[in-house]
């Protein structure tokens, strides 16, 4: 591997990562990752759809004229995504139902065109297809915490669902933390998704923080302010 | 015409935080104490639970943030969020539970805003708002206040309730549990039961006195004292209460007038629930609540019509924590919109 391509790898995965850095995605990010297997659903969808994706706007690349990329990038991203759509829907009916409107969402999913503009656009098809898994990677690996993290705390199980995925020799999968577990309604409804990415987010920052290991000015401590009084 | 002469030097009060909030913990007092005599030892077991993890944690997130703990931790805000929130919480909720809201409030609400005076919100109402919708039925855990019934649950039940669960013998959680007047006329009136037959109903007729509930009257009433005390001392400003109970008590009259069968009297609402305790207490927290003369009066009239409007047509019983939170949310807007014009000059539009 070239060390272009470890670039590549290392900006997809953590520096540029599109959920915890990019910020790009959030609607689906935080709309489906009320559990683990929606979040591995949805992620291998996008997934799929950027490797494509750039794949083919990088072959095409000498051949679109820049005046009108953006609509063919569009045009090559729908076609995809309709693809997995139809496929989802024939092999894992119930999975597409719980995704619902999130996997045809994937399309405007501000990532995908993102890439093809910024990257596929640009590079050869090997490069442009690492970048779309790299990139796609990034991107299911926080889905997959978040919902993992979600599910845990809010209902105390993990792969709760499997079966929706893997069949049903999968439902053994589901892994209960603690008998009784009274549930915690707040991490799946919406602001434990939006607490959750905050965290996720905070601890990357900390790690890098922590990493680069340069000295960062604190600011002073704030003195309390005094109260004025009417 | 004469105007009233003041010349200088003119003397204020020497205010700081510290002050202020001592100020309002005594103010707490005498309706913490009713709360503790009608509702017993639960009441007592939350402030203790509430207080050292609301410290606790403070403290942990300010040595994590590198800024001075004896300072915040003495300024007594803290301890303040711990006190509404105990007062809030049902008496025998448990300890984990009060321990969640207890994190949520100070750690997410306050600290992770910034610390006391940037928080957007008031950290105790996340705490209970964070507890009630995760956990609905663990927050029905009331008792029934001294007076409907004749003693006191033992401290050594109160406390294995709480903290194992564990029910006294020959009890149900039902039998040592009651609804609060105001979840059971809200159940009742939805049952097309009207107020004044629940009023004499044989079971839950022991809960209402004449004025609101047995008990809530009386705990309301001791908060009102407190809160007058607070303005008396200008600890806080008086447009927020006053706004917040004018609003309440006119649309709550304006329909129990109009059909008095279904709609409880402005008294009820006045002397029920959380109302005094918001008023003077929750909503006038100087952090998250409006800052200009007008933004006051629009913000503690925005809480009433909200509180009305969650306790009559609303999903839960008392519509305080949510009233001011979605108001927390305006202050922003109000602060903006309502600055004062400045002396002398002329308007700039």
């Amino acid at each position: 591997m070239t060390s272009e391509q470890q670039t590549i790898v290392k900006n997809g995965l953590w520096t540029n990562n599109v959920a915890l850095v990019q910020l790009l995605g959030l609607c689906p990010l935080l709309a489906v990752t009320s559990s683990l297997i929606n979040g591995l659903g949805l992620g291998l969808a996008t997934l799929m759809t950027l490797v494509l994706s750039n794949s083919f706007v990088s072959i095409i690349r000498h051949w679109t004229r820049p005046e009108v990329r953006i609509p063919i990038f569009v045009l090559i991203i729908a076609s995809i995504v309709t693809a997995i759509e139809l496929a989802m829907n024939a092999w894992f009916h119930e999975l597409f139902l719980v995704l619902g409107i999130f996997i045809p969402l994937i399309v405007t999913n501000c990532s995908i065109i993102a890439r093809a503009e910024a990257f596929a656009s640009r590079n050869s098809v090997l490069d442009s297809a690492l970048d779309g898994f790299m990139m796609g990677l990034g991107f299911l690996l926080v889905l997959v915490l978040l919902g993992g993290l979600r599910e845990l705390i809010g209902q105390g199980t993990l792969f709760a669902n499997a079966h929706l995925m893997f069949g049903s020799a999968a439902e053994g999968l589901e892994f209960t933390l603690i008998k009784d577990y009274p549930g915690f309604l707040l991490a799946i409804l919406p602001p434990g998704a939006f607490i959750g990415l905050g965290l996720l987010i905070a601890i990357k920052n900390s790690i890098e923080k922590h990493k680069s290991k340069q000295t960062i000015r604190v600011s002073p401590p704030v003195k309390p302010a005094e109260v004025a009084v009417q | 015409m004469l105007f009233r002469k003041a010349s200088s030097p003119f003397i204020s009060a020497q205010a700081s935080v510290h002050t202020i909030m001592y100020q309002v913990l005594y103010a707490l007092i005498p309706g913490t104490l009713a709360a503790i005599y009608f509702f017993g030892w639960g009441v007592l077991i939350n402030l203790a639970i509430t207080a050292i993890i609301c410290l606790f944690s403070e403290a942990l997130v300010l040595k994590l943030r590198n800024r001075p703990i004896k300072v915040s931790l003495k300024d007594g805000s803290a301890l303040i969020t711990a006190c509404l929130l105990a007062l809030a919480l049902p008496p025998l909720v448990p300890w984990w539970l009060t321990v969640i809201a207890s994190i949520f409030a100070i750690v997410i609400a306050k600290q992770l805003y910034g610390g006391l005076g940037f928080n957007l919100f008031n950290p105790a109402m996340v705490g209970y708002i964070v507890v009630m919708i995760s956990f609905p039925r663990e927050m029905t855990y009331w008792t029934a206040p001294l007076g409907a019934v004749d003693h006191w649950l033992s401290f050594s039940d109160t406390f294995s309730v709480i903290f194992y669960g564990a029910l006294p013998d020959q009890s149900s959680i039902d039998s040592i549990t009651m609804a609060t007047p105001m979840d059971t006329l809200k159940t009742q009136i939805g049952l097309e039961n009207d107020i004044t037959s629940t009023r004499h109903h044989k079971v839950y007729g022991t809960l209402f006195s004449n004025i609101s509930g047995k008990g809530w009257q009386w705990i309301n009433l001791l908060f009102l004292l407190g809160g007058l005390w607070m303005i008396k001392m200008k600890v806080i400003d008086w447009r927020i209460p006053v706004s917040f109970l004018l609003s309440l008590l006119l649309i709550s009259n304006f329909f129990s007038v109009s059909d008095y069968a279904t709609y409880p009297s402005a008294l009820f609402h006045l002397f029920s629930g959380g109302t005094m305790l918001c008023a003077f207490f929750i909503a006038t927290d100087p952090v998250s609540a409006s800052t200009t003369p007008r933004g006051r009066w629009i913000y503690g009239a925005g809480i009433g019509v909200l509180v009305y409007t969650i306790r009559t047509w609303g999903g839960y019983p008392d519509g305080i924590a949510f009233a001011i939170i979605l108001m927390n949310m305006a202050v922003p807007l109000l602060d903006y919109y309502t600055q004062p014009k400045t002396y002398g000059k002329a308007d700039t539009e």
